[in-house]
């Protein structure tokens, strides 16, 4: 399958600090027509009949959340868009924001029109601060247009908030506290964010790649759009591709296209010896496997692949992550905050060649249990790469 | 700024910023204006947005951006996540190591300096990479990093 553009469509052909090389090209149609000829209902209806997910790392269908949203009473809501981008290997959002901000301002207030919102944030990490102008000239530009604000009784705007540095302020709870001005620590949950999100609100929280597709499916169809893909991943993916490749960079491929393709084909791997698909906590992929496809069925995360060849020592780069874990983990719940430190020794013992037999029986006790336990997706995901390794690569540990 | 235009100036800040019900840019501001935050720094905040010195301090230690010791006029921020790792971001850290002798987490004794290391910077197609106060410099060689650190 050759690349396909749906959300890197207008990347690197509008001028993204000129809305009008953006209006050229069908720009802002989408809310156009949905504010003129479709019901919020309808909006939510053609996003769910998509089969469009969260391209955030969950998979979670977009239209539902929105849906979930609507069935609340309290008429004040929100929509955040979620430009944190902290998973390691990730920088697709950045460069959509850097080549197309006004693709994610249409598919915010898209959102905003379905559910109802009066507002819509874009939470933006603090390590993207020099995307922070662009990206309020866009809204400044959006405005003047009267495609938000206070012009044609349009009432709909939009703010940029920054993070101060914390990866876990992605997680979506976490990132609502932050907002609201207190640590960036996860919520236990239920109450989900559709029916308490932020300040308590109805909250539908969205990352940046998953509204960028927005005024496509509305502007196309749900139709076309769910053409694209396969049974259960609708339409494409964008990827960020790193580590021991000749071409690192960003690929917009149809989701279910080969793990081999992108690699190989289209990053030109040489000499692979694993792939970690998703991140520091996504899964490692041995050669013999490469044939997998990306989606939501088998492996996607994000869309982070990190690249390894056969040079590298794989309890290094599992020690690594884990490392990154441990420094982020909020330190609220007790199996991620002492799991990922033990972890961490553990593997720097096996780095060192000085691993036991016993250390490799807690490394997999103490994965399954952080899985089980951890209060949010950081410390459930964090053992991905070790159990993987083990499962591939137990040779290395070699004890 | 002497304290009482500096006073002066936190309130004209923390108006603006309530009106946002924006906590964590008014902290990011005062720790622009003021480098740090210094325990003095942290009671005014508490005062001004009437919550307790503890809220203000818990929050400034959660956020690596946000520091309540003196920093460095010039903040470096190199990565050493995965694929910063695998594209040899030790050598990075060395090299700047050696130029400013200093310690990560460690100012140089003229105060121009902080190096830090942290987690990925979403720059991992221009690995290795880091941040130099807002701005974000990739492919780096010793070469390359001796030319910006001089440029500074
Ligand atoms: C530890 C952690 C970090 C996360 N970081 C991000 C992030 O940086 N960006 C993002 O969009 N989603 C992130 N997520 C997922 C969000 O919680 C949430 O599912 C997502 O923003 C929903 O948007 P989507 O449905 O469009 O994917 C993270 C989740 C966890 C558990
Ligand atoms: S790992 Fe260094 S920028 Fe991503």
């Amino acid at each position: 399958m050759p690349e396909k553009r749906i959300v890197l469509e207008n990347c690197g052909v509008i001028d993204p600090s000129d809305i009008n090389t953006y209006l050229s090209r069908d720009g802002f149609k989408a809310l156009e027509k949905a504010r003129k000829h479709m019901t919020p209902q309808q909006v939510i209806n053609e996003v769910k009949r998509s089969g469009l997910r969260g391209r955030g790392g969950a998979g979670f269908p977009t239209g539902l959340k929105w849906e979930l949203c609507t069935k609340s009473p309290e008429k004040e809501r929100f929509v955040i868009c979620n430009a944190d981008e902290g998973e390691v290997g990730t920088f697709k959002d950045r460069y959509i924001i850097q080549n197309d901000p006004f693709g994610i301002i249409e598919g915010i207030a898209l959102a905003g029109y379905a559910i109802g919102a009066s507002k819509g944030y874009i939470y933006l990490r603090a390590e993207y601060h020099y995307l922070r102008d662009l990206l309020e000239n866009a809204i400044e530009q959006a405005k003047t247009k009267g495609f938000l604000g206070e012009k044609n009784n349009e009432s709909f705007g939009i703010e940029v908030r920054e993070g101060a540095g914390a990866y876990v302020c992605g997680e979506e709870t976490a990132l609502m506290e932050s907002i609201e001005g207190k640590r960036g620590e996860a919520r236990y949950r239920p109450p989900f964010p559709p029916e308490h999100g932020l300040w308590q609100k109805p909250t539908s929280i969205n990352n940046v790649e998953t509204l960028a597709n927005i005024p496509h499916i509305i502007f196309r169809g749900a139709e076309w759009f769910s053409q694209i893909g396969t049974q259960q991943s609708k339409g494409t993916k964008v990827f960020s591709v790193s580590g021991d490749v000749e071409k690192p960079g960003i690929y917009e491929l149809p989701m279910g296209t080969p793990l081999r393709e992108l690699v190989e084909e289209l990053a030109q791997a040489k000499d692979l010896k694993a792939a970690q698909v998703g991140g520091a906590s996504g899964r490692l992929i041995p050669e013999e496997k490469l044939d997998t496809p990306l989606a939501f069925e088998t492996v996607l995360g994000a869309g982070a692949v990190i690249v390894f060849s056969k040079g590298r020592n794989i309890i290094q780069v599992v020690r690594r992550n884990i490392e990154f874990f441990a420094e982020e983990s909020c330190g609220k719940c007790v199996p991620c905050r002492e799991g990922t430190q033990v972890m961490s020794d553990i593997l720097r013992r096996f780095s060192l060649g000085q691993g036991t037999k016993e250390d490799l029986t807690i490394l997999e006790e103490l994965s399954n249990a952080m899985m089980l336990a951890s209060l949010c997706g950081l410390g459930q995901a964090a053992p991905n790469s070790v159990s993987d390794s083990l499962l591939y690569f137990r040779s290395e540990y070699d004890t | 700024m002497s304290d009482e235009n500096l006073s002066l100036e936190l309130e004209k800040l923390c108006i603006h910023y309530k009106r946002h019900d924006d906590l964590l840019s008014f902290i990011k501001k005062v720790h622009e204006k003021c480098g740090y935050l210094s325990p003095e720094n942290i009671k005014n905040v508490a005062s001004l947005w009437n919550v307790s010195v503890g809220e203000i301090y818990g929050l400034t230690t959660f956020y690596v951006f946000l520091s309540t010791k003196p920093l460095g006029q010039n903040v470096v921020r190199v990565c050493r996540s995965t694929p910063c790792y695998l594209e040899n971001c030790d050598m990075v850290i060395e090299t700047i190591e050696k130029k400013f002798n200093i310690r990560p987490g460690g100012v140089t004794e003229d105060g121009k300096f902080s190096l830090q290391l942290v987690s990925c910077i979403g720059a991992c197609d221009q690995a290795p990479a880091m941040l130099i106060n807002d701005e974000l410099y990739g492919n780096l060689t010793p070469g390359k990093i001796e030319t910006i650190l001089k440029g500074l």
